[in-house]
């Protein structure tokens, strides 16, 4: 087995043996228990008012865009805080100096410890997205279009998020890492509102600014692309006819499938920043 | 020649962590390295390892340059800051380290269990890390240093935390790894640790090696310190051919350059003349001895 594979089976085993999976896991019964029992109390009370089936699913399926959201400030939050320690906390501990004494290189440590966590909030993003849409579409009778989609872009975005967490690790304190990538998450998301709302007022230096953000950190791109595996195409159809632009500043609302080429800059943006990290901490002296 | 280095220096920002390490290991002996704190020991020992480049100088390690990768393989390390993950069981954590090391080392749990035992963690083999006091970490650490009897065994403190026992277990294990072939290159501000087990010293200083040698050319020669009373001339002539004496006031005669065998000779001389022997100190200049006389006297740093 390489030293990244037992780098990476030693991640998970330290995520299940800490309970961090088992904590995240009953924190998503809870989640979706109570959204659940939510969205149920809503369909019941819209369908003994006469609320038809369509206006009906259509509102459930914005109140699952919203569920997602926090889904994906959770995914996001535990990938920062998964990631933050992951070469720091070694580092500050010692445990890393007996390690990288071995014949490894710094690199099997960071892509190891990286790989592991990717598999850890994969499986986390998929197990609690999954959950969240079949106990929604059990109680609702509504299921999303692309709901694979979804969860796919909202661990691509935990990913990128987890990603920067451990490059800055490689430098800086675990607890100062995980405040810039919060931080970073917080105001990537702003610059897609700015984006949104600068377009609607055809203000140009401000959309380039906030799209030139959104490829600097790609979280925001791919939180619009879980938006769109999420949106029934009826709810895109009258909302680009009857808002147009306005419907665009919507922070909650997409019309397109991000592009290609930014789907494909983000996997870049991985592969960068991560290969940064190993050079960061193949340059420090320990 | 185990280890081997040149004008080796290390600078921190503005601080020289080490200035000019020049010194040779050979290949199964024990060798001490020696100094105060700050003294840039564990900059040194870093170096060696690779965790650390240095700003200059050259060195190799088992005849390959420092840092080398495969190298790294035939090295077992105890770092001074011993901690392996508490989540880990111990025995977990030296398989763990059979896998980073790589081919060649037996992964059997048979020989897990011997390392194990021979640090004194059979017991807790099963044990999570994260419930060990420092001690046992220390132990654990020294059995993942002596995984796949590596030719080179770098211990970093090693009894830093240990009480009395662990420290006669450590020096018995040492010598153990010795004897069966392995060099060890022991890091110490400990001065009786070092005397006690090492064959070859380097007393080091604000990062440079101040004096490095045998242990005996270091001391200078032995000498006996005994308290005797009732001493004639007679025996004073006798005690003469063991070596130079030297009467003192207070009851004590120093014998210095007496060959160490013949300590009892000395003794029973002194008795078969009708002295009486209160105590009997063999000896020489210690090392704390010719460490103060080398460093200086405390706070004259």
């Amino acid at each position: 087995m390489s030293n990244i594979l037992v780098i990476a089976r030693l991640t998970v085993a330290e995520a299940v043996r800490r309970r961090i999976v088992w904590v995240l896991a009953g924190l998503t019964m809870i989640s979706v228990a109570l959204t659940t029992w939510g969205v149920e109390r809503l369909v019941s009370l819209a369908r003994a008012g006469g609320t038809s089936d369509l206006e009906i699913y259509v509102g459930v399926s914005q109140v699952l865009i919203l569920v997602a959201f926090m889904f994906s400030f959770v995914l996001a939050m535990t990938a920062a805080f998964l990631g933050a320690p992951a070469i720091a906390a070694d580092l500050e501990s010692g445990v890393a100096h007996a390690m990288l004494a071995r014949p490894i290189r710094r690199a099997d440590l960071v892509v190891g410890r990286w790989l592991g966590l990717v598999v850890v909030v994969v499986l986390y993003a998929a197990g609690s997205g999954l959950l969240e849409v079949t106990a929604v579409s059990f109680v609702s009778g509504y299921a999303p279009p692309q709901p694979i989609l979804a969860i796919a872009f909202l661990s691509a975005q935990a990913v990128v998020l987890l990603t920067l967490s451990i490059v800055l690790s490689t430098r800086l304190p675990a607890i100062a890492a995980g405040a810039i990538c919060v931080v970073a998450f917080g105001l990537g998301w702003m610059a897609g509102v700015f984006a949104g709302i600068g377009r609607f007022f055809d203000a140009g230096p401000l959309v380039s600014v906030a799209e030139g953000s959104r490829w600097l950190l790609p979280t925001d791109g791919l939180w619009r692309g879980a938006i769109f595996g999420l949106e029934p195409p009826a709810v895109v159809l009258v909302a680009v006819g009857r808002g147009g632009p306005a419907a665009q500043a919507n922070p909650f609302f997409v019309a397109t499938m991000p592009p290609g080429a930014f789907i494909a800059w983000s996997a870049v943006w991985v592969a960068i920043v991560l290969a940064i990290a190993v050079v960061s901490l193949t340059r420090r002296d320990l | 020649m185990i280890i081997e280095t040149e004008g080796l220096a290390k600078r921190y920002g503005r601080a020289d962590a080490l200035v000019d390490l020049t010194m040779q290991v050979d290949a199964g002996e024990v060798f001490g390295f020696l100094g105060p704190n700050g003294a840039g020991k564990t900059t040194a020992v870093k170096l060696l390892l690779g965790l650390t480049r240095p700003t200059r100088g050259r060195a190799t390690v088992l005849g390959a340059p420092l840092g080398d990768r495969a190298t790294r393989g035939r090295i077992g390390y105890l770092p001074e800051l011993f901690r392996y993950q508490p989540w880990l069981h111990a025995r977990e954590v030296l398989e763990l380290h059979t896998r980073l090391i790589g081919g060649g080392v037996d992964r059997s749990r048979r020989a897990i269990d011997r390392i194990l035992e021979e640090v004194g963690l059979a017991d807790r083999a099963d044990d999570l890390v994260g419930g060990f006091s420092k001690g046992m970490q220390q132990r654990l650490g020294l059995g993942v240093a002596l995984l796949g009897a590596p030719p080179l065994i770098v211990l970093d403190e090693p009894t830093s935390a240990l009480d009395p026992v662990g420290r006669a277990d450590v020096r018995a294990i040492i010598r153990r790894a010795r004897d069966a072939g392995s060099t060890i290159f022991l890091n110490s501000h400990l001065l009786t640790e070092v005397e006690r087990v090492c064959d070859r010293v380097a007393i080091v200083d604000r990062g440079r090696v101040l004096a490095d040698g045998r242990l005996d050319d270091l001391l200078g020669a032995r000498a006996v310190r005994i308290r005797a009373t009732d001493l004639t001339p007679a025996a004073m002539t006798t005690l003469g051919r063991f070596g130079r004496v030297a009467a003192g006031d207070d009851g004590w005669l120093t014998i210095s350059g007496i060959d160490a065998a013949t300590i009892p000779d000395a003794v029973t001389a002194i008795v078969a003349s009708g002295g009486r022997v209160h105590a009997v100190y063999p000896g020489r200049a210690t090392l704390e001895d010719r460490y103060l006389e080398l460093i200086g006297p405390p706070g004259s740093a």
